[in-house]
């Protein structure tokens, strides 16, 4: 049993502490907004926060997580609310959607850090979150966007 | 039940949509009481709420939300209490009719293309009947009543909702036929033409898009799979009681081409197939070398006079163009295989009944009425004993057609006698994929004493039929002399539609073989294929339009030229340029601008257009730079993500920019028309760097070093 804290709310889970978080925030805790592309840590759909800071939940153990705060794009806010969402849908990024959990948590993360980032941080920074139906340039047009915004 | 009845207990009006001999249309709830096979497609609810059925199968193109943004422009609905839900996956009442039979497939870019028609004349008739209930109510000639969003109005300030008409409405026994005076006119449209939001899209800021690999059912357990690494083989034997032995492993399933296992979770069915060892028979594909292949074998099919081929077009004489030619040209290309890399991998949950005689089955696919079959064909069931839950598809591309994989979990789900989750790693989706074939072209050309072309000759080499095909003729291009052929080969290794699949190698081909013989000549690439190939007028107006968005004979900055090419896809046409740079060291290509200019008839939704065809190119860009599967003793060697390298952010053109040439026509496709021409534009754009041209896709750069130190 490892317990953490998910979306700000206590949780513990019963899987084994090699199990990857993705498996157990989506199939034990039920919450399937972070997805599974590569199980390698090499796409970045599965991206989360442990601590403020995004992990590839497809390669993070369970066990290293006790007393860890994780956040899923189901805790980003609780009503899409955040500028980044808001941005997302003014410039209707998603086409296929399945990757655009994970860039939201990645964007999350370096605007929390770089609230002004340029574009050439933002594409150092998003560049190994794969989007196959190549939405790169309204990711960018997104962040920038909420990044005034905020 | 009568119709009245009907009507007064669902509290509804409803129209229902049926095959007549027609075909599809809508039917008074009186027809479709008597008619079999009918379904409700727009009703509305007292309160105003109108629901429309819509048969997109939304893999991030948009259609979900275009098409019945068709539906509701016609029957001039509110368009913020429209809610949308999915059509059920039934053809022969949803479906549009392809070569004399009816389908849902949301493929070759043709949604909109394909149902447009049927659904503007569906929303037409809703709007005639709402008028006429309004007009009897009134007691008023309907002539001379006129509808707003979402009410019907009269001159003199009266109006009635439409929830109010749907409380108390009849609906004629024959719903009212429409002519062209039914239909709104252009200029007073409210969506067709202007950017709607996408419906699909706030559910994918937020996490709770469900897509298949998101559902949860009661008591539901896990399963995964390993396919024979030679595409074509089966199962033998394995060792199943360590794998049955390990944690949380409920079962084994023998698939046909595979082995199934069946887990408390997801993780511990991983486990056991990493565990699991399996001797297989021998696979269609064995020993195929794939590289050997198109390098050596293709060539000398090719060059074989007893080969067999396929005359795919052929037109005046080619021989004589030849013979009688001032200069004859001739070219080689290649491609290697691609994979979809489809962000979600392949998977589904089903459900059957306690009585085992009937599956519910959770998919995203693009032809739902395909998965039922083939789903209801693994069970031994009829389709009818099949409920198909479409589900968003985390990118489809051409793979998710066929129903495969449901039909996996539906055969596990029987096994089990419980829901079942079927998840397909990376891994086997990638080495179990379905690829776009790898192929090898010869183009030759005649030109004649005024350098125009005469005579042309295209064949393509390969495995793959069809697929190997779409987009080699030049029906855009009126030379007058043509012979295009195929020779068919066999390898065994499972093939696919690849968003647009043959055009991009054969439109590859073409297009970089005319700037050879533009070069040659010394004639600008667009006078060329005007003046000297007699290119059609849309060619020229799209050509035009794409010269003046890139400004085409303006100097490009040091070390950048741009290289230009035709892209024809599903009736549409466009020209697109790239502007291109080299770093001759590492021998890494950047397209550091791209210009796409389209005319796809009537555009319905421009943004969402734009988007998809911005998407095209990034898909084909990736697919010219970086992907290759490569297959050597019939075993493909890519696994992930590692070895089958994407297009990443740091890739993209620093802007892209996509207009549309205005053309009064009815849509064409315009999902596809975004990547069959970026390989050739790059190819030549490198041209114009180094006097050297790229054959062989992908440029990696490898291959580019290697080219330009040949």
């Amino acid at each position: 049993m490892v317990a953490f804290k998910l979306n700000g709310k206590p949780v513990s889970a019963s899987s084994e502490d090699s199990t990857p978080l993705l498996w157990v925030i989506r199939d034990e805790l039920k919450l399937t907004g972070t997805k599974f592309g590569c199980g390698a840590a090499l796409c970045g759909a599965c991206t989360v926060h442990v601590n403020g800071k995004a992990v590839r939940s497809c390669t993070t153990a369970l066990g290293t997580l006790k007393g860890a705060s994780v956040t899923t794009i189901e805790g980003l806010s609780p009503d899409s609310s955040h500028p980044l969402q808001k941005a997302w849908i003014a410039e209707q990024v998603p086409q296929c959607g399945y990757c655009q959990s994970g860039q939201i948590m990645k964007a999350a993360e370096l605007l929390a850090a770089n609230p002004k980032p340029s574009r050439e941080q933002i594409v150092e920074h998003m560049d190994g979150n794969f989007c196959r139906c190549g939405t790169y340039h309204r990711i960018i047009a997104a962040i920038q966007r909420a990044s005034k915004e905020a | 039940m009568d119709r009245r009845q009907f009507l007064k207990t669902s509290g509804a009006l409803s129209f229902a949509i049926a095959m007549g001999s027609d075909g599809l249309r809508l039917m008074s709830e009186a027809e479709a009481a008597t008619a079999q096979q009918v379904n409700t497609w727009v009703r509305i609810a007292p309160d105003g709420t109108v629901t429309i059925l819509t048969a997109g199968a939304e893999m991030g193109q948009g259609s979900m939300t275009s098409l019945p943004l068709i539906v509701a422009e016609e029957m001039d609905a509110d368009w913020s209490k429209v809610v949308l839900d999915w059509a059920p996956a039934d053809p022969a009442v949803y479906g549009y009719k392809v070569r004399g039979e009816q389908s849902m497939a949301i493929v070759g870019s043709r949604a909109v293309q394909s149902y447009y028609s049927e659904l503007r004349t569906a929303g037409a008739q809703v709007r005639k009947v709402l008028i006429a209930n309004a007009a009897e109510k009134w007691a008023v000639d309907p002539k001379t009543l006129k509808t707003e969003p979402g009410f019907v109005v009269d001159g003199g300030g009266r109006k009635l909702s439409y929830g109010e008409i749907a409380a108390l409405a009849k609906v004629p026994a024959t719903l009212p036929a429409v002519d062209a005076a039914d239909f709104k006119k252009k200029e007073d449209y409210k969506f067709i033409g202007k950017a709607i939001p996408r419906r699909d899209i706030p559910a994918k800021v937020n996490g709770t898009a469900q897509y298949a690999l998101d559902v949860q059912l009661a008591g539901m357990v896990y399963a995964t799979v390993r396919h024979a690494p030679v595409h074509g083989g089966a199962p033998e034997s394995w060792n199943d009681a360590k794998v049955k032995s390990m944690k949380g492993v409920i079962g084994t399933v023998r698939l046909p081409d595979g082995v199934a296992i069946i887990a408390d979770s997801l993780p511990h069915a991983l486990a056991a197939r990493r565990a699991l060892e399996v001797k297989w028979n021998k696979g269609a594909a064995a020993g195929f070398d794939s590289e050997r292949t198109l390098e050596e074998t293709y060539a000398k099919v090719h060059a074989d006079p007893a080969a067999k081929s396929q005359t795919l077009d052929t037109k005046g004489d080619p021989k004589a163009a030849f013979s009688s030619a001032a200069k004859t040209y001739k070219a080689e290309f290649r491609s290697d295989y691609g994979y979809h890399a489809q962000m979600e991998p392949m998977n589904a949950v089903a459900r059957l009944n306690a009585a085992g005689d009937h599956v519910e089955v959770w998919e995203g696919t693009q032809d739902p009425g395909s998965s039922r079959e083939a789903i209801a064909k693994a069970l031994g069931f009829r389709p009818e004993q099949v409920t198909l839950h479409q589900c968003y598809m985390g990118g489809g591309f051409g793979r998710r057609t066929l129903g495969d994989y449901s039909s996996e979990a539906a055969r596990i789900a029987k096994e089990a006698k419980r829901p079942v989750k079927l998840v397909w790693t990376r891994e086997e989706d990638m080495q179990y994929g379905m690829f776009r074939p790898q192929s090898f072209q010869c183009l030759q050309a005649a030109t004649d004493k005024d350098g125009k072309v005469t005579g042309w000759t295209h064949c393509v080499v390969g495995d793959g039929s069809f697929l190997l095909q779409t987009g080699i003729r030049i029906p855009y291009y009126q030379v007058p002399n043509q012979f295009i052929e195929m020779r068919g080969t066999s390898h065994g290794v499972r093939l696919k539609h690849w968003r647009a699949v043959g055009h991009v190698f054969n439109q590859f081909a073409i297009e970089s073989f005319v700037d050879q013989m533009a070069a040659d000549a010394s004639i600008d690439p667009i006078a060329f294929r005007n003046e000297r190939m007699a290119a059609i007028p849309r060619v020229r107006a799209v050509l035009e339009k794409v010269a003046q968005m890139s400004d085409w004979k303006a100097p490009r900055p040091e070390g950048r030229a741009l290289g230009l090419s035709l892209s024809e896809r599903s009736g549409s046409i466009g020209a697109g340029v790239a502007e291109v740079s080299l770093d001759k060291a590492s021998g890494k290509i950047r397209v550091r601008k791209a210009w796409l200019a389209v005319d796809g008839g009537l555009v319905v939704q421009p943004d969402m257009a734009r988007a998809n065809i911005e998407s095209g190119i990034l898909y084909g860009l990736s697919s010219v730079l970086h992907e290759r599967v490569t297959i050597k003793g019939g075993e493909v060697q890519q696994s992930n993500f590692h070895d089958y390298h994407l297009l990443r952010m740091s890739d993209i053109p620093e802007s892209m920019q996509v207009e549309f040439v205005e053309r009064d026509a009815p849509p064409s496709g315009l999902g596809e028309i975004g990547n069959p021409w970026v390989g050739a534009a790059v190819a030549n754009a490198v041209y114009r760097l180094t006097g050297k041209r790229l054959t062989h896709m992908p440029f990696t750069p490898e291959r580019v070093k290697q080219t330009l130190s040949a």
